[in-house]
């Protein structure tokens, strides 16, 4: 397996802002990759130091094997879908496609060729002789992607691709995107706040915060297993239970997830664990019902498939789940 | 009611517009309609009769000449110099932060609003300590000093509405600077540096401050017509040159300004 892109503690400071601390990861050839965590987590940072719009301040990058510090952007087999799509606003949609094989000295016929390609297969044919504010959001960028993937780079860039489209277009971009990642083969690395647009389209996430890594891995062991309770927070929806629900329990960690679905309210069985409480909340959320429990003041969250009947607001009940359900956390 | 009151203008007011604009341009006509006099002495209303022999009289002066050479030459030196610095000044200003980039900016564009004068007398005596002798080039500098000015404004305004990703991503896209300048930057900001350009030419053809503070023995066409003023023959020759001078600088100023105002949407499309 080749490595893509390998970070080795790369930290960028700015002044006293640690955008980026000491982070590492490895990417895989034909792997898509998520970074995944809220704004100002060092996500597009590190996005930026693979494209070479940023040097790093400490750490080594390399790019297929070969050190990209200190080589700029135009010098990297790596291309960028930017946030805002970044279209030359100035040319036709067919020369700002065939603008990375204009400047690399293709021939006019051979990039007219390639960049009609390009626009096929993001089904844009036949737009080239558009100017770029002719074109909807969504069009404009899937422009963008045509105009990345037409230089045949080895890693592709995406900065909040779906940021600015609706959530039916997004869901269908979301797809095009997968597809497009597969057939081509090219590792894709893209930078998101939205965690079921990592979960659903990546196969590895990294989740970011305070410009380091909390968790690098696959999207279910994510989703599943939270490391840190910054990360349980962020990707899930699961229960963070505290320190004192924790001791009852027998853990000796500071905090453990618990996944809603993984709770049943009934008695234990087989050496479940359990826990009493009040319902201090329900609403229905369609397949199922989302009651919360106050247990002692901390608040759990359960999802109870919406056939079994909801206990009324304020009676007491018994939470049962298996001890396997339960992951241990760090304090982050 | 109300609608009509803001649709019909007051006669009052359409009068006072009438007399402003003539008092504005008749004198200009008047110097078209002296150009074509018969009395050559003295500007005396109504002319005696008309003729067009001052045409063929300018013609043939090798002074009209010299000066008219000399200024077309300042001026489009001053500009070139103008649309280089002032284009890159703005680049600097508009595209990165560093320190003191307000004060620069300021001062940058401080000589449009000192009196001529001024900047005048601070070259010459500039001039004088350096022992640089006038010259050609000493005109030059003059005018290029508030060339710059002009070229930077507009630039620096066109320059602020590209977006910073489309640089990026010309890099992205395997542009070094220099092609990333040429294909991207350029044609984003080409019709902002042609009407600075051409208000820059506009101001140095017919300035009189800086030059007569900057100059040594050569006469640039206002200067010209300055010293021609006091002399009594041949006095509508300098009629002659002032309807070339009109139009020679209306027609820039005129392109500049049908430039400047369709140009709106041209980096601004992309959003």
């Amino acid at each position: 397996m080749t490595t893509a892109v390998l970070f080795d503690n790369v930290s960028r400071h700015f002044g006293a802002v640690r955008a980026v601390d000491g982070v590492n990861l490895e990417i895989a050839e034909g792997e898509f990759f998520a970074m995944l965590g809220p704004s100002g987590s060092g996500k597009t940072t590190c996005l930026r130091l693979m494209a070479g719009f940023e040097q790093p301040t400490g750490g080594h990058i390399e790019i297929f094997g070969e050190t990209a510090e200190g080589v700029p952007p135009y010098r990297r087999s790596v291309n960028t879908v930017f946030q805002d799509y970044a279209l030359f606003p100035h040319l036709s949609i067919l020369d700002n496609v065939a603008y990375g094989l204009m400047v690399k000295g293709v021939g006019r016929e051979e990039r007219r060729k390639a960049a009609e390609d390009a626009l096929a297969m993001v089904k844009l044919p036949g737009y080239g002789t558009r100017r770029p504010g002719q074109l909807s959001g969504g069009q404009r960028q899937r422009v963008a992607l045509a105009r990345a993937l037409v230089n045949k780079p080895k890693v592709l860039l995406l900065d909040e691709p779906l940021g600015a489209l609706d959530l039916k277009l997004r869901e269908q971009m979301q797809e095009e995107l997968k597809s497009l990642q597969k057939s081509l083969g090219i590792t894709f690395v893209f930078v998101t706040h939205d965690q079921g647009e990592a979960l659903s389209m990546a196969d590895r996430i990294a989740v970011f915060n305070d410009g380091r890594i909390q968790q690098l891995g696959r999207p279910e062991d994510v989703y599943k297993q939270p490391k840190t309770r910054f990360v349980a927070d962020f990707v899930g929806s699961s229960n963070v239970l505290p320190q004192k629900l924790c001791q009852r329990l027998g853990l000796t960690a500071p905090f453990a997830s618990l996944r809603p679905e993984a709770i049943a309210i009934a008695q234990p069985v087989d050496g479940a664990l359990s826990l009493s409480g009040t319902v201090a909340a329900h609403s229905f959320l369609g397949a199922v019902n989302r009651v919360v429990v106050d247990v002692d003041g901390a608040r759990v969250a359960v999802a109870s498939p919406a056939a079994l009947a909801v206990p009324a607001l304020g009676s007491p009940v018994t939470i049962s789940f298996a001890a396997h359900e339960l992951h241990p956390m760090e304090d982050a | 009611m109300r609608s009509d009151r803001l649709n019909r203008t007051p006669m009052g007011l359409k009068i006072a517009a009438g007399v402003g604009l003539a008092f504005l341009h008749l004198p200009i006509l008047l110097i078209f309609l002296y150009a074509f006099t018969t009395e050559e002495k003295s500007y005396q209303f109504p002319p005696p009769g008309l003729t067009t022999q001052w045409f063929a009289v300018a013609w043939n002066r090798p002074d009209v000449w010299a000066a008219l050479t000399l200024s077309v030459k300042v001026a489009s030196i001053a500009t070139a110099v103008a649309l280089v610095l002032g284009t890159l000044c703005a680049a600097a200003v508009s595209q990165t932060r560093f320190f003191g980039r307000e004060t620069i900016s300021l001062l940058v564009i401080l000589p449009i609003a000192l009196p001529g004068i001024i900047t005048g007398i601070a070259l010459r005596s500039a001039f004088s300590m350096a022992d640089i002798p006038f010259s050609f080039w000493t005109i030059v500098l003059g005018h290029a000093t508030f060339c710059i000015v002009v070229v930077y404004n507009n630039a620096v305004a066109r320059f602020r509405r590209i977006s910073g990703s489309l640089i990026e991503a010309s890099m992205d896209l395997g542009a070094d600077g220099f092609q990333t300048f040429r294909y991207i930057i350029l044609p984003n900001i080409g019709t902002a540096l042609l009407a600075g350009g051409m208000l820059a030419f506009a101001l140095s053809f017919d300035e009189v401050i800086v030059t007569t503070f900057t100059a040594g023995q050569q006469s640039t066409l206002p200067i010209w017509m300055l010293e021609e003023l006091i002399r009594p023959r041949q006095r509508p020759v300098t009629n002659v040159v002032a309807m070339v001078v009109v139009l020679v600088t209306f027609l820039p100023i005129l392109g500049a300004y049908y430039l400047t105002r369709d140009g709106d949407q041209i980096a601004g499309a992309g959003k």
